[in-house]
């Protein structure tokens, strides 16, 4: 297979808090190819967010630390690019669509100026960024994610639009000009359940019309069998398992993967779902050896000890865990 | 070995002298965490210590009231007058500390009375939003909160005699209507809150859903705003002494002691400047003090993932 | 809700306010005292004349014909008679008022000016020794008050060194131009006089200063703070992630968002100003209205008194007003309100 357009490499993220560094990501190793489909899946909290916040280098300035790893977008990498290089990445390789719509956009520029914007420092030629080339670029956009009457939408403030339709508008911003790469970061979660499916049908379409590499952040494993090629499952700052997704549900491996897995009800029945008892360590001081340790019902002395790493089973299958 | 898949094993509820305890080393972090908290910390206990012993610690505490000595009058700053002597011949130095007395008193006073009274307002107003008492006290509120505070407090004070009292009492006046208006904005949101409604619905007594429910939850704001505002209500003491209608000669004031001076400027500078530095080292600690105590009951900012 | 039954809704509450006010200034200026006659003629007047005064201010009559009277006055323009300066209160105020407006806008101006540049320059640099500069000049310029301030600038500009004039508005000797606002520097390049222009300008600087820094650093810190907030936002975080450059994220995407707590605040710190110019146009012998005023105050003066905390309570509703206009031209949430 040819070269991936991003690659992880043991990443750590450190953030600093009053009680000294909070120890969120734990060596993430991730890879996407072009135009393939990955997803990224973990509880709350686990750090999914914080690890593809890096890749764009958009984490809280001062506070979040990188005391370790790499993200080589092409090979080259992110974390030791200059501006002007981060601002290629930027503008013409990857873009990211948030959780929650209606922060991502400024509520008091209306669609059009954001978009315009955006448009306006892809750079693009002299030739291209004339206004009638930017607001014909935008309305393109805004047609491609299904939103009708572009024109006046481009004259509305945020709020003046619903969350659904608000999540469209980021949508059309990071796919307005063209990019390889497209994270979202759980699209759906603050949406209605049924406007939430179609905006994942809208970016499953999207993705694969424009021929994009997509990692799906998601931390419901429905949602990422649905979109996705390959999950990568992540646990408090570690990734713990990595199948492509029909062997990932066919054959899981990781005791926290079953535990995801056995705590989403089921309609055949069967009762309350089985779930995984306790919650995402401190990371203040995260247990040692295993980060999953405390919440695992097959821990033995060696997972206190010592930290398990990603073992290749076989047909890109990978799991890190000891009892495997 | 799978100790913990018992329940009980996490449920390790820590002693409440050990939950004070983690409270005031994580408050006193945050506060300390900005040194320029501190050195306010620092500066208001000195300043405090030093009016409370002024007495004891003065060089001359005599030099405090009526005092005349033609002899020494209008000394430049020495090692016997570090700030320099009046034209009565009075340690500058010594007033200045006595001084800070009156101010202190002030500040301690107006707010001690204000707050109450506006607290009180805000939170019957903000309960019974929309109804005939909330129509009456948030308009009155809007009236006093529509001239510039130092005019009334001025307007007040001249028509009434001039004195500390007097002072205090234009001040507290015109002070109030701000708590209100604090209050005012989160008692309306909490009253809404389903703690508020429960207790309504065990039919708690409107004292207990004031005082008792929507009370404690406002705190921290008002704390924040009572340590930030005794360096303001310092200044707006200064500037009515410093016209004269505060605490009257012979008996030191900061404002009175500036106003004083400037008529002696240039050759007596020190009658000046020293009184003026001491207003802003007072008002800069207390300010540098607020702002570690907003810095310590702030919510959030470091909870992220 | 729409701008407009917004703004309506303000002018209201601006009318009842100001009704409110001049109930306020009526108690303080004809009840607290007691005898406003004797008050005004002084403990040796005789008693003919007290009681022929006190007839001839209503005083005779139930207080709420008391008040009758005298907001008819005021609505009427009839504002009494200042027992200092003999003349009509509101002859004085038209002619102090204009340098006293002249001062405050200038010191607006600054306000307004390096507000946003110090509170954006922090923000940008934060943590950096510019944002440390910024916050100990905060410190001390919201400490110092200004009159301290005043005192200061005279002491310095007006004996040890006098680069820029430090009293009064006019070098002695510079004839002032014709009156047609009462600004001076206005007046001056209407008729184009440059040289009195400059003179003007110049002895504007202290006082606007002195009256302006405490403002200028609490604005500034607001600014700081919000944008500091905001660029926690995830809007921010989006837009540097589209590629928009640093400039525009700065100077655009934040600072409208950020302006908005400060503007609003602004309102009351012009207010803190107009208060302030009280004792600074006392100590920089500036001849306006608060001076007018202050001498009023310290002589029991109750019609130039309560006139002149009219005039004050009138700009004060007026620049709320302004302030409002402002905020809901930035703020799209205000203006428009719900959904489409």
């Amino acid at each position: 297979m040819s070269n991936p357009v991003l690659e992880i490499k043991n990443l750590h993220v450190w953030y600093r808090t009053y009680g000294g560094y909070s120890r969120v990501l734990d060596g993430v190793n991730l890879h996407v190819y072009k135009g393939e489909k990955v997803g990224l899946v973990g509880e709350a909290g686990c750090g999914k967010t914080t690890t593809m916040r890096s890749v764009l280098r958009i984490l809280p300035e001062g506070q979040a630390h990188i005391p370790e790893g790499q993200i080589l977008y092409h090979g080259n990498d992110i974390l030791k690019m200059k501006p002007r290089e981060l601002q290629q990445v930027r503008t013409r390789g990857i873009s990211m669509i948030f959780q929650e719509p209606a922060a991502a956009l400024n509520p008091v520029f209306t669609v059009g100026t954001q978009m315009f914007d955006v448009i306006k420092y892809s750079g693009l030629s002299k030739e291209e960024s004339r206004k009638d080339n930017i607001k014909r670029l935008a309305i393109q956009a805004i047609k491609e994610v299904y939103i009708p009457d572009p024109e006046r939408i481009l004259n509305c403030y945020p709020n003046q639009l619903s969350g659904g339709m608000k999540q469209r508008i980021c949508i059309a911003m990071a796919i307005v000009t063209a990019r390889e790469l497209l994270i979202a970061d759980e699209p759906g979660t603050s949406l209605d359940v049924t406007i939430q499916d179609q905006v994942h049908r809208l970016l499953r379409g999207l993705v694969e019309k424009k021929e994009m590499s997509l990692i799906m952040i998601t931390h419901s494993l429905g949602v990422a069998r649905e979109l996705t090629d390959r999950i990568y499952v992540m646990y408090a700052g570690n990734i713990v398992e990595v199948a492509r997704t029909s062997d990932l549900f066919a054959n899981p491996l990781h005791p926290y993967t079953l535990g995801l897995l056995s705590s989403v009800p089921k309609l055949t029945g069967g009762g309350v779902a089985e779930g995984i008892y306790g919650r995402i360590p401190d990371y203040l001081r995260p247990p040692g050896g295993c980060r999953f340790h405390p919440r695992c019902p097959r821990a033995v002395q060696r997972c206190r000890e010592e930290k398990p790493l990603l073992r290749d089973l076989g047909d890109g299958h990978q799991v890190a865990c000891f009892q495997v | 070995m799978n100790a913990n898949l018992q329940p009980a094993s996490d449920i390790n509820v820590p002693s409440f002298a050990a939950r004070f305890k983690e409270g005031f080393r994580k408050k006193w972090y945050k506060f300390s965490r900005n040194k320029l908290s501190v050195a306010g910390l620092v500066i208001v206990l000195a300043i405090v210590m030093a009016a409370v012993l002024a007495p004891y610690i003065t060089p001359y505490p005599e030099h405090a009231g009526k005092f005349v000595d033609y002899g020494n009058a209008s000394l430049a700053p020495s090692a016997t007058h570090p700030f320099g002597t009046d034209i009565f011949g009075r340690d500058i130095l010594s007033r200045i500390i006595f001084a800070f007395r009156g101010a202190l008193l002030m500040a301690v006073l107006v707010l001690a009375i204000a707050v109450p009274v506006g607290v009180f307002l805000g939170l019957l107003a903000g309960y019974y939003k929309g109804s005939l008492l909330d129509t009456i006290i948030m308009r009155v509120t809007d009236i006093f909160l529509s001239v510039p505070p130092l005019l009334l407090a001025l307007a007040i004070a001249a028509v009434l005699e001039p004195n500390l009292t007097n002072a205090m009492i234009a001040i507290t006046i015109m002070w109030w209507p701000w708590y209100t208006r604090l209050v005012y904005g989160m008692a309306t949101s909490l009253r809404n809150e389903y703690f508020v409604t429960a207790a309504e619905l065990i039919g708690a007594s409107k004292f207990h859903i004031l005082f008792r429910e929507i009370l404690p939850n406002c705190l921290s704001p008002i704390f924040t705003k009572m340590a930030l505002d005794v360096g303001w209500v310092i200044l707006i003491g200064a500037a009515l002494s410093f016209v004269g209608l505060g605490e009257q000669p012979p008996t030191p004031a900061l404002g009175q002691m500036v106003s004083d001076g400037t008529r002696y400027m240039p050759d007596l500078w020190w009658m000046t400047v020293f009184p003026s530095l001491a207003i802003a080292v007072m008002i800069l600690g207390f300010n540098l003090l607020g702002d570690g105590v907003r810095d310590m009951l702030a919510k959030g900012e470091h909870d992220h993932e | 809700m729409k701008l407009h039954s917004y703004l309506l809704r303000r002018l209201l509450l601006s009318i009842f306010v100001l009704v409110g006010l001049s109930i306020v200034i009526f108690i303080i200026a004809r009840v607290v005292p007691g005898d406003p006659a004797r008050m005004a003629l002084g403990p040796r007047a005789p008693q003919f004349a007290v009681d022929a005064l006190r007839e001839e201010m209503h005083l005779d009559k139930p207080l709420v014909a008391q008040y009758y009277y005298w907001i008819k006055g005021v609505a009427t323009g009839d504002l009494g008679r200042s027992l200092v300066t003999k003349r009509g209160v509101l002859e004085d105020i038209m002619e102090f008022l204009p340098a006293t407006m002249e001062l405050v806008m200038v010191s607006a101006i600054f306000v307004i000016v390096f507000s946003i540049l110090f509170g954006a320059l922090a923000a940008r640099y934060k943590d950096k020794w510019v944002d440390s500069v910024i916050r100990i000049m905060a410190y001390t310029g919201v400490a110092v008050p200004s009159f301290v301030l005043a005192v200061l600038f005279v002491l310095i500009f007006g004996y040890l060194w006098p680069v820029i004039p430090a009293l009064g508005r006019l070098s002695a000797g510079v004839q002032p131009p014709v009156s047609i606002t009462g600004l001076l520097t206005i007046d001056s390049l209407l008729t184009g006089d440059f040289p009195v222009f400059w003179d003007a300008l110049k002895h504007l600087f202290l006082p606007a200063l002195a009256l302006a820094i405490g403002p200028i650093f609490q604005e500034a810190r607001i600014i700081r703070s919000a944008m500091t907030d905001n660029m926690g936002k995830d809007y921010v975080a989006a837009a540097v992630g589209y590629g928009i450059p640093n400039h525009i994220i700065m100077g655009k995407y934040l600072l409208k968002p950020s302006l908005i707590p400060a503007v609003s605040v602004m309102g009351l710190d012009i207010a803190s100003l107009m208060g302030n110019a009280f004792l600074v146009e006392v100590i920089f012998n500036w001849p306006g209205i608060s001076r007018y005023g202050m001498e009023a105050m310290l002589r029991k003066d109750l019609n130039a008194i309560s006139a002149v905390i009219i005039v004050f309570g009138l700009i004060f509703v007026l620049v709320n007003i302004l302030v409002d206009l402002i905020v809901a031209y930035l703020d799209p949430r205000i203006r428009l309100g719900g959904k489409l």
